[in-house]
């Protein structure tokens, strides 16, 4: 797939037009009115429709030709838009998406039904032009022709056109002087000449009037049919095809337009000022980005990620070498390759605005289909994430905002009779904190149903029936594999994708995800994501002879530990850290170490959330840039590590997944608590 | 020295695809995304063509054909735009504006260049 390919282009740029004229169907779906956005849904579809039959599509050119006369036809206020047809219009969209991107998918059936659809909304009139076929045979032509008299100014050569006739026959070729003016009068960029041509040929009338193709509609043309004597008085003995049609009928002046257009409205001509300064500042905005294709960027960052394992190996070799110039240098690529690294992964972020556009299409179907009223709002749009994180959000987040509706926000009957506002209100919002970044997605529907959750996670043999469970942890049932409340799958929520499934899928990014509810208020998802999945900064920390990463950002302090907690052999114990008691794990015995301890351990206090542990090390190495490796799939049920990454001599060394340590910290705890 | 010709369309498809076709007919093709950019380009180098867009952000075609044909610099300048089947009335406008002729969308890429020889006469 070669990117200068024009169709790859188009594809990529047909699939922004879409998503744009989605968002402006959307926008028009509260403000049906506005002539600037229906003025931008037709240019969406004009762009789509010509470019679309440029580049072999004609299938997806010929369906969209068919909205865009409707759009055509509003914007020239003969028709109305009515929800019903943005409605018909978002799932012809949908339909042109799939025309281009997978043709072999398309159904004919609903295009009918699709057309049909637009058609009831409106009736267009299309008359298909029929071009007039000629016999062919040689004949005398007289062509008489006259230039107005911009014609050199606007470009057109009156020699080339003379040219061009004399190249389709044998030609005599008079110039007409007699409008000359005299030589102080004349402007030397008019045309002032005209041209009398005789020209024998065999091709048809049309192709003689093509050479005139471009000026015809200003100009005085006259094309005949020499009379048969006339050419006999001329000399020109050549036995003609007898002449079938009447000469009359083939004289006729050119000075209409061949295609009579219909007098229309002007809306192209002036776009309101408001229109243009939009499309001034899109453009702008587009004007200081090029177009990338992804796996470049991926590529990119793969050869950051081993310059910046080279350059720890530099900085390890330098270290040890007692010359200052080696070591400067050092110090200095580090420096770079640091820099580098972080305008890189600049490069790979990107809103998630253009994520979150997404489901306006779906709060505004699933809606519609539910008989309910929801509002989404967004926030923080402009925030920014790894490109990767955002790919993969997108159905984690759409099955929770489909949760939102279909389990969340009630009927308007329902809403008002519990003295809420009829139309639901669902916000999506994201921003940075820290390294990480939180979406949330809270609804003000009628929120968690405790009893439900619990009665099937009973019924599911998920919890026991006798066990005091806090909202937190029986919320935390949703997330089980297996687990759904609702008794009949609606085709909405239950598509096989559950919430196990979005909680794995987050997990897989390195985020967390919660979960908190209101009885009647509402519920709240929030989603933490770490910011890249490329490189994070690490803590290299070193336990019996193998050395680990702690991502840096998980860390709260180091500590030594105190000589009297030495000589424990349990696997976790509690350390007094300011008069708060956290547990702390002995890597040394997870990983089974077989080297004698150092001296002095040293205590890592790591959080995730609102939990704390702390990590027992024999020895904090340092700070590491850590370009993340994943594990390979026979590994990827190890909880312990998130990745392993490649050290400075070559070793490789082990991510240590702070989430699941801390978690297994607390069960460690309530384990000893139990048998205490 | 092949004649340059200054493509002007907001689609980077189309315009990729107008440079490929164009190039392996043997002419230099310069491009701009908008009218604005095609007045800046058509400064920077001697061009023997203009090919343009109409419907474009920040400046139109038409507008932009009217900028360059207030230029005697321009003057005679063959002005070649990109229309479409259901564009009758535009194709008049532009021609008004100072166009020299026009290619019909979809077109195939011999089409562009037997327009571009017929103009520059070649």
């Amino acid at each position: 797939m070669s990117p200068t390919n024009p169709i790859e282009i188009f594809k990529q740029e047909a699939q922004e037009l879409l998503a744009q004229l989605e968002a402006t169907l959307l926008d028009l779906d509260c403000t049906p009115d506005d002539p600037d956005l229906i003025d931008a849904a037709f240019r969406a579809l004009h762009t789509i429709k010509g470019s679309g039959a440029m580049f072999g599509f004609e299938a997806a050119a010929a369906f969209t030709h068919h909205v865009e006369t409707v759009f055509d036809q509003i914007r020239q206020g003969k028709a109305r838009l009515t929800r019903d047809l943005i409605a018909v219009a978002l799932r012809a969209r949908d339909h042109m998406r799939l025309l281009i991107e997978r043709p072999e998918k398309a159904d004919p059936a609903a295009e009918e039904a699709l057309l049909a659809a637009l058609h009831d909304s409106l009736s267009p009139g299309e008359a298909v032009p029929v071009v007039p076929c000629e016999a062919a045979g040689e004949r005398v032509w007289r062509v008489s022709m006259r230039l107005p008299r911009d014609a050199m100014i606007n470009g057109t050569n009156p020699l080339l056109l003379v040219d061009e006739l004399r190249s389709l026959g044998e030609s005599i070729v008079t110039p007409v002087t007699d409008t000359i003016p005299r030589l102080q009068e004349i402007d030397p960029s008019a045309c002032y000449m005209a041209w009398e041509i005789t020209l024998k040929t065999s091709k048809p009338r049309s192709e003689i009037e093509d050479v005139f193709i471009f000026v015809r509609d200003e100009m005085e043309l006259e094309i005949a049919l020499a009379e048969t004597s006339c050419e006999d008085a001329q000399g020109k003995p050549d036995a003609q095809e007898p002449t079938p049609s009447g000469p009359a009928e083939e004289t006729l002046s050119e000075r209409e337009p061949p295609e009579a257009p219909a007098p229309q409205g002007e809306a192209d001509a002036h776009a309101t000022p408001a229109e243009q300064q939009r499309v001034r500042r899109e453009t702008t905005k587009n004007h200081a980005s090029i177009r990338v294709p992804a796996d470049r960027l991926d590529e990119l960052m793969d050869r950051v990620g081993e310059l910046v394992i080279t350059q720890s190996r530099l900085k390890q070799i330098a270290a040890s070498s007692s010359d200052q110039q080696v070591r400067a240098v050092a110090e200095e690529i580090e420096r770079l390759a640091l820099e580098l690294r972080d305008t890189t992964m600049g490069i790979r972020m990107v809103p998630i605005g253009s994520l979150f556009g997404r489901f306006r299409r779906v709060v505004h179907d699933l809606s519609r289909d539910l008989g309910k009223e929801v509002e989404l709002i967004m926030e923080g749009e402009e925030t920014e994430l790894d490109k990767t994180v955002v790919e993969q959000l997108n159905d984690p987040l759409v099955h929770l905002i489909r949760n939102s509706i279909d389990h969340g926000i009630e009927k308007p009957a329902d809403r008002i009779a519990s003295g809420k506002a009829p139309a639901g209100q669902i916000t999506l919002s994201a921003r940075h904190a820290g390294t990480e970044v939180h979406i949330t997605i809270i609804d003000d529907g009628r929120g968690l149903n405790r009893d439900r959750i619990r009665a099937r996670a009973i019924e599911r043999g998920l919890i026991s029936a006798d066990g005091a469970l806090s909202d937190a942890e029986l919320f935390q049932v949703v997330f089980l594999p297996g687990f759904s409340t609702v008794s009949e799958v609606t085709n909405l929520s239950g598509r096989g994708v559950g919430m196990d499934v979005v909680k794995r899928t987050i997990e897989a990014l390195r985020g967390r995800i919660e979960l908190s509810s209101m009885p009647n208020r509402g519920a709240k998802v929030t989603l933490r994501l770490p910011l890249t999945l490329a490189i994070i900064d690490g803590l290299l920390v070193r336990v019996g002879d193998a050395r680990y990463v702690l991502p840096l950002a998980a860390i709260e302090e180091c500590v030594e530990l105190p000589a009297d907690d030495k000589g424990g052999s349990r696997g976790c114990s509690f350390l007094n850290i300011r008069g708060e008691l956290v547990p702390f794990l002995r890597l040394r015995e997870l990983f089974a170490a077989k080297t004698p301890p150092d001296r002095y351990q040293k205590v890592v206090v790591v959080a995730a959330g609102d939990l704390k542990a702390g990590l027992v090390v024999d020895q904090v190495i340092g700070n590491h840039q850590t370009v993340i490796k994943s594990l390979s799939k026979l590994h990827a049920g190890i909880e312990m590590f998130s990745g392993a990454t490649i050290l400075g001599d070559g070793a490789v060394a082990l991510i240590l997944d702070i989430p699941h340590l801390v978690q297994f910290g607390q069960i460690a705890e309530e384990q000893l608590r139990a048998a205490a | 020295m092949p004649k340059t010709i200054l493509a002007v369309d907001d689609s980077a498809s189309m315009r990729q695809m107008i440079k490929l076709t164009l190039r392996n007919a043997g002419y230099d093709v310069i491009e701009a995304a908008d009218g604005q950019e095609g007045l800046s380009q058509a400064r920077r180098a001697k061009i023997h063509m203009i090919l343009t867009d109409l419907n474009m952000p920040v400046m139109d075609g038409m507008v932009f054909i009217r900028e360059l044909r207030k230029s005697p610099a321009y003057t005679g300048i063959p002005i070649v735009f990109v229309t479409t089947e259901s564009d009758a009335e535009k194709k008049s406008q532009a021609k008004a504006a100072g166009a020299t002729a026009w290619i019909t969308k979809p077109f195939q890429p011999e089409q562009l260049v037997a327009v571009a020889k017929k103009v520059l006469g070649e």
